[in-house]
């Protein structure tokens, strides 16, 4: 356990004393507030047209924060995620192969599941950070409006589950490979390809729809959005989530068989 | 201290480490010479544990490096030929991070960072990012790192490769002082320093050893040179140093 305690603290510090940290926070903030500034500012446009009509009311009643602002906020956040993420973790094991740093670690009384561990935790640590921040767009909201606050919570747990996942997944590619741009490349594809995956499930006939469906980190995350927190898509998370990390102790590991 | 026998590593066809076995007491220092890409890099990494060999065993302060790697990794101390910083974190903070994976308790660190920093003259540089420093610097800070936790055996990975003439000698003089307390297993390519520093000698060419002995057997009326070049020609169909000579005297 302090093993890993002790990679965790190196990784994030290294995160945090090289410019990556505060350029991939800036951009991640930046992109955020672009979003939710024009979702708010499409908001208020409705509803003042919404006002002016006879009987716009009704429809006005209809306009809510959280279906027309936070939600897709979450949803472009999503995206932005699926870029951003593998390039957070294409460094975790590529440059430290590329560095000689490996022979260091490997040659230490550390075990491999150690390292995976604490490299996934502090990636973990750091996506929540950048997940955090971006709380102060429902904040606002909720000073001064009234969006519901379960929703918004439950679609925070989905973007966490979601960046989560992509985390695993990148940390796994990472880890195959000794250079930085082969493991974010092949990390993009492989976080793109969990997020389009259920694309073609409607005209994918009856069997292999639903898989693809189910397959897609899109579709779990779309129901936590609309505030649905089902166990199915608990289970989902975490069977993936556990598979990739699994993967990446055996990658790690492979260097001892091969 | 340090037992390696009929250590065998394959890469698929070619062999890079051919039925290695020889053995160094506690407190000595071993000379590990051969030519490049004569499988001194890989031997060394199979005794520190970073692979597996392919067949044979290493036992180290009489831990098994395969079955008791645990036990044998936390007695040896390793600089491979690129130290292995982290470029940006400072020395210090480096330091105690190896410390600390190296199984070190929390206690003794700061006792332990401080005699490394005056043992490789590392004071002037301890809050410098190792990113930064010069080869000379991150050389003693990779042999720093090696002796932190105090390590029974250490593995030293051409230590001075790289080095300017002044930075050998105290790296030189660094390694011998560690020796008695230490076991020291040390590749290298230059000859004199061998003859320096080591107490015995191993050669190996084309991954099996051509010569296991103390330095003052095999230097009797020949120098450590001309014992090397006879060792790795036996063995090798490469022109011998002698037909070398000739070939540059004919152009």
């Amino acid at each position: 356990m302090r093993n890993v305690f002790t990679i965790v603290g190196k990784e994030l510090r290294s995160y945090f004393v090289s410019p990556i940290a505060y350029v991939v926070l800036t951009g991640f903030l930046l992109l955020g507030g672009w979003f939710f500034f024009n979702l708010l500012s499409r908001f208020n446009l409705l509803l003042s047209l919404y006002m002016q009509m006879q009987q716009g009311g009704e429809a006005a009643n209809r306009l809510n924060l959280n279906d027309y602002v936070v939600a897709p906020l979450m949803h472009n956040l999503a995206i932005v995620l699926v870029i951003l993420v593998p390039m957070i973790t294409m460094r975790a094991y590529a440059e430290e192969k590329k560095g000689g740093t490996y022979e260091l670690l490997l040659t230490s009384p550390v075990r491999t599941g150690e390292i995976v561990v604490g490299k996934f935790l502090a990636s973990f640590l750091f996506i929540c950070i950048m997940i955090g921040l971006t709380g102060v767009y429902p904040a606002i909201l909720m000073k001064f409006g009234n969006p519901e606050t379960g929703v918004i919570v439950s679609g925070y747990l989905g973007l966490i589950l979601l960046a989560t996942v992509f985390v695993a997944v990148g940390l796994l590619t990472s880890s195959l490979t000794e250079n930085q741009i082969i493991a974010a490349v092949s990390g993009l594809v492989a976080t793109l390809l969990l997020y389009i995956i259920g694309w073609p499930a409607e005209t994918a006939g009856d069997v292999l729809g639903p898989l693809l469906r189910y397959l897609s980190v899109t579709e779990h995350f779309a129901e936590m959005v609309r505030g649905i927190i089902n166990t199915r898509s608990l289970v989902y998370f975490a069977s993936l989530i556990a598979l990739a990390l699994f993967l990446t102790q055996r990658s790690v590991e492979s260097l001892r068989w091969r | 201290m340090i037992e390696v026998q009929q250590l065998t590593k394959r890469y698929g066809d070619l062999t890079a480490v051919n039925n290695v076995s020889f053995s160094v007491t506690s407190g000595q220092i071993l000379g590990f010479l051969g030519p490049n890409g004569s499988g001194k890099t890989t031997t060394m990494r199979i005794i520190t544990g970073f692979m597996p060999a392919s067949s044979g065993t290493v036992k180290v302060a009489g831990f098994d490096i395969f079955d008791e790697s645990f036990e044998a990794r936390k007695r040896i101390g390793y600089l491979p030929e690129n130290p292995p910083l982290y470029n940006d974190m400072t020395v210090a903070a480096y330091l105690r991070f190896v410390a600390r994976i190296k199984g070190m308790a929390k206690g003794d660190i700061a006792a332990a960072l401080d005699r490394v920093v005056n043992r490789c003259g590392l004071a002037t540089v301890v809050d410098r990012v190792t990113g930064h420093l010069s080869k000379g610097f991150r050389q003693r800070v990779g042999l720093a790192q090696a002796i932190i936790h105090n390590p029974q055996v250490l593995v030293l990975d051409e230590p001075t490769v790289g080095l300017d003439p002044q930075q050998i000698i105290e790296i030189r003089s660094l390694i011998k002082e560690l020796a008695g307390a230490h076991t020291v297993v040390l590749s290298t390519h230059i000859l004199p320093e061998v003859a320096q520093v080591c107490e015995k000698v191993v050669i190996i060419s084309a991954g099996r050893v051509v010569i296991e002995d103390m330095i003052v057997n095999l230097t009797q009326g020949k120098s450590l040179e001309e014992v090397f070049l006879q060792a790795i020609s036996q063995d090798e169909p490469q022109p011998s140093a002698h037909h070398r000579h000739e070939a540059e005297v004919a152009q």
